[in-house]
């Protein structure tokens, strides 16, 4: 039988995908195997985590870990509580701010015409290339002169501007038709106005995935609690867990930094089931050209 | 307000409302990345401790960390070098490869390989600290001891991480678990949006096999997309680092899993020689640029051959 092409993207379930679930799955396992084992870690109570020879699956879960890990942050001085707090307060800023800023510059890159424009998305996609860690002491020195050494804006400002996420976003916006954003201005809306109520609800794949990506670098951000906010009061619950996981190297303390690290990915994970779909609509649009 | 000094089209080149717009993310972009990106070449020019004013010093640091750095020579930049092909080049066909492969499964099946596969990324390294210590614990109770001598590979335990002879390859092992990141979306987003009727007439002008089909017509089509997830991958190969600092200390055990990047936090954080540890940081820089641009040549569409 003669080859008969176009099989991206099938319909209905036929013999020949058996073959690739057969070839992918001892892979997709071992990436899987990682994250299996830190959620039954997790729950694993004393006895199984010192267990001879060592288990991966946990046969009697319970949540002893966790109860350890938030009496363990009564001892020090300051309650599990205050990192919660900073923590989500330093997303949410983040996040929200990076979203605001990176739609407004995407909208004008895309859609309006100014001088200095292409200058500009070539300084983003050269940007795109930018190590963070690369400038971890000039950072620092920035921060420094604007006294934002224990201040809430050294968490976040240095997070805001995302390249990868302008360029995303970018290149979503310049999908929306050109036609509808001049009809706009024919019945006389502004710029804001445009970027508003017509732009932003047609972006809404593009915000999604966008709000995930910068999620994912703040979360998880270990870098601003530990050059740039000296005061414990002040540092995020990613680097308060590091520390758990840092300081509990016996056995008994892996169960914690397990149930820590959980707590961890799972707002991620989360982030991300929700809006998976929109995140792959947007990487439709993802290619440099 | 039918003034309509603003509009997009043809008519106003110039539409100062397009500054106003940028500001906000130019200024925080200028503020955090590219000031400091600037101050970075500069302290590379000059001797600075973090104390006093940093002094001139012309090339000097360059010139040391070409000829009389041999912590650099020796270990780290072939440990990059090494890291970045392996985790850089492999995981990037890696993910091509099974980017592909789920392309050709049905929604669901695909949509959850491709979470379970995406989402060691989000992981980042820093978390998962513990999880390698237990999984590569230097006794019988480590996870992968325990089970390499039940099935009789090793007779003794193996201690993972002080051995120099396995660090950097587990370093490596952790890389590409963690490299299927936005760059591997992207690249299922490219496939799927590919142009079905160019698979029908290829199929007709003799293309005999799914290997084919990938060559001629997929990559092809999706250029964009493999230059951003070549983009990403080669970021991502160069900016990871935290993973041995975290499991083995910095400097790693005789520096054998020691990347550049942690070259860098070693002058910069441990011996305050900020100079130094800038020049190393233009290197890394210009290093990523330059895989970049060889990236952008093998996919950009405006000049193909």
């Amino acid at each position: 039988m003669a080859y008969k092409g176009k099989r991206i993207n099938p319909q209905k379930f036929e013999r020949s995908q058996i073959k690739i679930i057969i070839l992918i799955l001892p892979l997709v396992i071992f990436m899987a195997m990682p994250l299996i084992f830190i959620a039954n870690h997790a729950f694993k109570p004393m006895e199984e985590l010192f267990a001879f020879p060592p288990t991966f699956f946990v046969r009697n879960a319970t949540m002893d870990n966790f109860t350890k890990l938030i009496k363990f942050s009564r001892t020090a001085g300051i309650p599990l509580s205050r990192y919660v707090f900073n923590s989500i307060i330093v997303t949410v800023l983040t996040v929200g701010l990076s979203l605001l800023f990176t739609t407004c510059a995407a909208f004008a890159l895309a859609k309006i015409k100014f001088k200095g424009r292409n200058l500009m998305m070539q300084i983003n996609q050269i940007a795109l290339m930018f190590v963070a860690v690369a400038v971890l002491i000039p950072r620092y020195l920035v921060v420094c002169q604007l006294g934002m050494i224990d201040s809430i804006w050294a968490h976040i400002l240095p997070l805001v501007a995302y390249p990868v996420a302008l360029f995303l976003v970018k290149q979503f916006v310049e999908q929306v038709p050109d036609s509808l954003i001049e009809a706009a201005y024919m019945d006389g809306a502004t710029d804001m106005q445009v970027y508003w109520k017509l732009i932003l609800p047609m972006i809404k794949p593009a915000i999604a995935t966008a709000s995930i990506l910068v999620f994912q670098q703040v979360w998880t951000n270990m870098e601003t609690s530990n050059y740039y906010i000296n005061a414990d009061n002040m540092k995020t619950l990613t680097f308060y867990m590091n520390t758990l996981v840092n300081a509990n190297n016996t056995v008994s303390g892996q169960g914690i930094a397990a149930a820590a690290t959980l707590i961890m990915f799972v707002p991620n994970l989360v982030l991300f089931i929700i809006l998976q779909n929109s995140v792959m609509n947007t990487m439709a649009h993802s290619g440099i050209k | 307000m039918k003034k309509k000094k603003s509009n997009i089209g043809r008519h106003a080149n110039n539409n100062r409302n397009g500054y106003f717009f940028v500001a906000p993310y130019a200024i925080v972009f200028v503020i955090f990345i590219l000031i400091p990106v600037i101050l970075a070449v500069i302290l590379s020019f000059t001797n600075f401790n973090a104390i006093q004013w940093p002094s001139w010093v012309g090339f000097l640091n360059y010139i040391t960390l070409i000829t009389s750095d041999e912590v650099f020579m020796q270990y780290v930049l072939p440990n990059t070098v090494i890291y970045a092909v392996v985790v850089g080049i492999g995981g990037y066909i890696l993910s091509f490869v099974l980017a592909w492969a789920l392309c050709n499964l049905t929604k669901i099946p695909r949509t959850i390989f491709a979470l379970i596969l995406y989402s060691p990324s989000m992981t980042t390294g820093v978390a998962m600290t513990v999880l390698w210590k237990v999984i590569f614990s230097g006794d019988q109770t480590g996870l992968l001891n325990s089970w390499l001598m039940e099935l009789g590979i090793i007779n003794e335990p193996i201690i993972w991480l002080v051995a120099t002879k396995y660090l950097l390859p587990i370093v490596i092992v952790i890389g590409l678990w963690s490299s299927m990141g936005v760059g591997f979306l992207s690249m299922i987003a490219g496939i799927l949006n590919s142009d079905e009727s160019l698979y029908e007439a290829a199929a007709i002008d003799g293309v005999k096999n799914r290997f084919q089909e990938m060559i001629y017509i997929t990559i092809p089509q999706m250029k964009p997309q493999m230059l951003f997830a070549a983009v990403m991958a080669i970021v991502g190969a160069f900016q990871n680092g935290l993973v041995s600092t975290l499991l083995t200390g910095n400097p790693s055990p005789g520096y054998a899993a020691q990347l550049i990047v942690n070259h860098i936090e070693d002058y910069g954080f441990l011996r305050y020689e900020m100079g130094y540890a800038a020049a190393v940081s233009v290197v890394l820089l210009l290093i990523v640029q330059l895989f970049s641009r060889a990236a952008n040549s093998l996919f950009s569409e405006k000049d193909e051959f």
